[in-house]
């Protein structure tokens, strides 16, 4: 049993110095997968816990590893190497699921291993260039030029639009009136 | 608690005082009315009034003001409450309702909706009641010499902090106030609960003051103490009002001052609001707790029982109050159907002057208790049935009296618990359906083919299909393009069944199966290569090993297997989930056999049952989506999370569209370590 990060104590203290900046920063939780790094908002991040398994949800995009038990609710795990169209993880113990609470929904993600805290001013971030309307960048809110690197922000809204782009595809058809017509 | 909250509450409790008002008045129109009947009813208009002076909805208050005054007139009997006067009080709760139900959404009433009631109202009260403006004060009445008033707090409130010595005071304020102390009730020191409450008080309050001035002083604890509010002088106008606990017997005790006895009348039940939220928490932490002491009832099976003699009666001890706990909790959530009962009558009321027709609407088992979900669900579809009955199954007054039957039509609409479910039934003695023309209707339509033979049952089904519907022309107050298929759909979705008795010329039945509770189930937990699923048990009618030669291909249709004479069709879960790892061979597996309202009977192809158990209904909508198939999740005793198979929906697509569908789309499955 993985005994659950609470971030919040961690935003807390790490959120104190920017209210006197206004809103000029915001904090990230940053993952690495493959070599690139991605930054999730540290608002939105509920807690972080070790993998477990899964039940699989039929029909699903492959990139959703199926739902799990998180204190009585019911919560997906998307798994964001998959999402960014990358090969699946193949996960183990040592992979950790970031939830995020969003307005609408609780959702997990699955990443290798959370890197880092930063701090980011908001000046600082620049936009994601259009390169191909379908590929992986329209999941991402910005760009986060860094001395080690480069941290891609994930936009989690559009992350998380499950709906969108899984349910339509597997949503039943409602009138199958030619059986009843013997 | 803000503003916000203030005001949900106070359109809930108003919801509940018109629901409690549209009781009354029923009462009153079939004569078992007694004394009390008109007190509360009057006590309801009373309270909205007041709700609504502190909401500041000036409409309402009028029209509340002057019902109030006709009712406070026939309670002393100055008036009596013929048909017309209590259609007029209908009306104006009518008016109150959507007054409220206009505020609650924000929308501005309909203009000159009270004004007209207002004035009839004041033509039937007494000529000389002045004109009353909105937030004026309550009518002066049976002003005397004073009041005499006894006063006995219960513990409750004290425990609500509420202190008689205010009370007092405010009184004081009111007039020469004079007091005595009524020790009768306390016990010897030894017997002392020192946080009861034992004392009460005669107060006599001398000057020309209103009543009602007395009884705001003590309106917010009404609820937690015996009350009783005398004229001081017999008064020509005789009136008591007593606390509602009181029972109408102990009201007519003369002049003389009874003794209080605050225990001899049962008090009646007493009931919390709680946030529904706050509910669902709880029912989310029994459900926790049943998933931990299953853990630890397998993890203490394990142990050899000399090590730790105690610990397996202890946990069969946990289970039994465990499952107490479950299902008094459960029952929480439960709530009398009567509060979307209640709606009806003046559904009925308004269509059958609409439709010229003249309805009767009888209800039964109206305590009947529910789901608190169901129940809200259960509006829509009832209120559809409803103008289906009055509108294609009752007859005009005339047509009726030419068929020999009476000019009123009956519709029934009654509730009752069988067997673990909610029997809804809604029956009117009508024309029932006619089926030559559903038929003709459906094969215009285009649902059946031309030459297809049905029998009854089956043509009375074709009216739940989507787009059909019988009313040649659109009327006004039903075929508004929302037809029986979304009834149909709907009660479904609660997890629940519909069907239709007919005969032509004397009626139509539609009976709701509905199960008692969403939250909880009883199901079958079956296995499919490395998931296991839930079957609801009431949807499965029995479960076998097939033998080799039962099972035969189908071209196009994939298997079936032949059971006493019958073909059912096979539908192997694993492929209709993409489920890896399965039993491909049907004659190793099990089949379930289930019953599908569309489809008829179905077998599910699993791997093997795990067992039967009661689990408790997650959402997996709430962070995910509809899936098809699929109506739920749950927890099972390991923790892991298993799925609730939507049985109803598993009918509707024929297992090779299903196989087809699901190869095309990949997936996942977590790798075993």
């Amino acid at each position: 049993m993985n005994a659950p990060m609470n971030i919040e104590a961690v935003a807390g203290t790490l959120k104190a110095p920017a209210d006197g900046a206004g809103m000029a920063t915001g904090q990230y939780i940053t993952c690495a997968l493959n070599d690139a790094e991605y930054g999730i908002d540290i608002m939105s991040v509920r807690e972080i816990k070790g993998w477990t398994e899964t039940t699989a949800i039929p029909n699903a995009p492959s990139w959703i590893r199926g739902v799990i038990n998180l204190r009585g609710v019911i919560v997906p795990i998307l798994d964001l190497r998959a999402r960014f169209g990358m090969a699946p993880t193949m996960p183990g113990p040592m992979h950790v699921v970031v939830i995020i609470q969003t307005m609408e929904r609780t959702v997990g993600l699955l990443v290798d291993a959370v890197s880092d805290i930063i701090t980011v001013d908001v000046s600082d971030i620049r936009p994601v260039p259009e390169i191909g309307a379908g590929g992986p960048d329209r999941l991402l809110s910005g760009l986060v030029p860094l001395e080690r690197g480069m941290v891609a922000l994930v936009a989690l809204e559009k992350l998380l639009n499950i709906t969108e782009d899984s349910a339509l595809k597997s949503e039943r058809p409602r009138e199958d009136t030619a059986a009843l017509a013997a | 608690m803000n503003f916000d909250h203030l005001r949900a509450t106070f359109f809930e409790e108003s919801a509940e005082l018109l629901e409690s008002a549209y009781a009354q008045l029923a009462a009153l129109a079939e004569g078992r009315s007694d004394a009390e009947t008109v007190h509360a009813l009057f006590r309801a208009i009373h309270s909205i009034k007041g709700g609504g002076g502190a909401f500041g909805l000036d409409r309402m208050i009028g029209l509340a003001h002057v019902m109030e005054t006709l009712l406070d007139r026939a309670r002393d009997g100055l008036v009596t409450l013929d048909p017309d006067l209590l259609a007029l009080l209908l009306r104006g709760t009518d008016a109150l309702s959507d007054l409220l139900s206009a505020e609650r959404v924000g929308e501005p009433a309909p203009e000159g909706l009270t004004e007209e009631l207002i004035q009839q109202f004041h033509a039937v009260s007494a000529p000389s009641e002045p004109a009353p403006s909105p937030r004026t004060d309550e009518p002066q009445e049976a002003v005397g010499e004073g009041w005499r008033i006894l006063f006995q707090p219960h513990a409750a409130l004290f425990r609500n902090a509420s202190e008689p010595l205010h009370l007092v005071r405010e009184l004081r304020t009111l007039g020469p106030v004079k007091l005595s102390v009524d020790a009768g009730k306390l016990p010897s020191l030894d017997r002392m609960e020192p946080e009861d409450a034992y004392l009460g008080w005669n107060l006599t309050l001398e000057g020309a003051v209103p009543r009602l001035a007395v009884e705001e002083v003590f309106e917010f604890v009404a609820d937690d103490c015996d009350l009783r509010i005398e004229p001081l002088a017999p008064a020509a106008k005789e009136k008591f009002e007593l606390d509602e606990r009181k029972s109408p017997s102990a009201v007519v005790q003369g002049d003389a001052v009874p003794a209080l006895r605050s225990d001899a009348n049962a008090p009646a039940p007493q009931s919390v609001r709680v946030d529904v939220s706050k509910i669902d928490r709880l029912v989310n932490l029994v459900g926790e707790l049943v998933i931990n002491q299953a853990m630890l009832m397998q993890v203490g099976s394990a142990l050899p029982p000399d090590i730790c003699p105690g610990l397996i009666g202890g946990l069969e001890t946990l289970s039994q109050h465990l499952r107490e706990l479950q299902e008094g909790v459960m029952a929480i959530r439960t709530q009398p159907v009567k509060s979307v009962f209640s709606r009806m009558p003046r559904l009925v009321r308004e269509l059958s002057a609409q439709l010229g027709k003249e309805v009767r609407l009888v209800v039964t088992g109206e305590m009947t208790e529910i789901d608190k979900t169901v129940v809200e669900q259960l509006a829509d579809p009832l209120t559809h049935l409803l103008r289906n009955a009055l509108d294609h199954g009752i007859e005009p007054p005339e047509q009726r009296a030419a068929g020999g039957k009476p000019r009123q039509g009956t519709v029934h609409l009654s509730a009752e618990q069988r067997s673990g479910r909610i029997i809804i039934e809604m029956s009117d003695d009508g024309r029932g359906i006619d089926r030559a023309r559903v038929l003709d209707r459906a094969k215009e339509r285009g649902l059946v083919r031309q030459d297809a033979v049905l029998n009854d049952s089956e043509i009375d089904e074709l009216i739940f299909l989507p787009g059909f519907s019988t009313a040649a022309a659109v009327s006004e107050v039903s075929g508004r393009g929302v037809g029986m298929d979304v009834v149909r759909r709907n009660i479904e979705a609660l997890g629940g069944r519909i069907a239709v008795e007919s005969r032509l010329g004397s009626g139509s039945r539609f009976v709701l199966s509905l199960p008692l509770t969403l939250a909880v189930l009883d199901g079958l937990v079956v296995s499919v290569g490395a998931q296991a699923y839930i079957l609801p048990i009431t949807s499965i009618v029995e479960s076998l090993r097939p033998q080799k030669e039962q099972i035969h291909d189908v071209i196009g249709s994939g298997q079936v297997l032949a059971i006493r004479g019958a073909y059912i069709p096979l539908l192997p879960l694993h492929l209709r989930f993409a489920v890896p790892d399965a039993e491909p061979d049907p004659s190793r597996g099990i089949v379930v056999i289930v019953e599908t309202d569309r489809a008829g009977r179905l077998g599910l192809i699993v791997d093997d049952l795990l067992g039967q158990q009661q689990v408790v209904v997650k959402s997996l909508e709430a962070n995910y989506g509809p899936v098809d198939g699929v109506a739920g999740a749950t927890i099972l005793g390991d923790g892991r999370v298993a799925l609730i198979l939507d049985v109803p929906a598993l009918g509707g697509i024929g297992p090779v569209r299903g196989a087809s569908q699901t190869i095309t789309i990949p997936s996942p499955q977590p790798p075993s370590h």
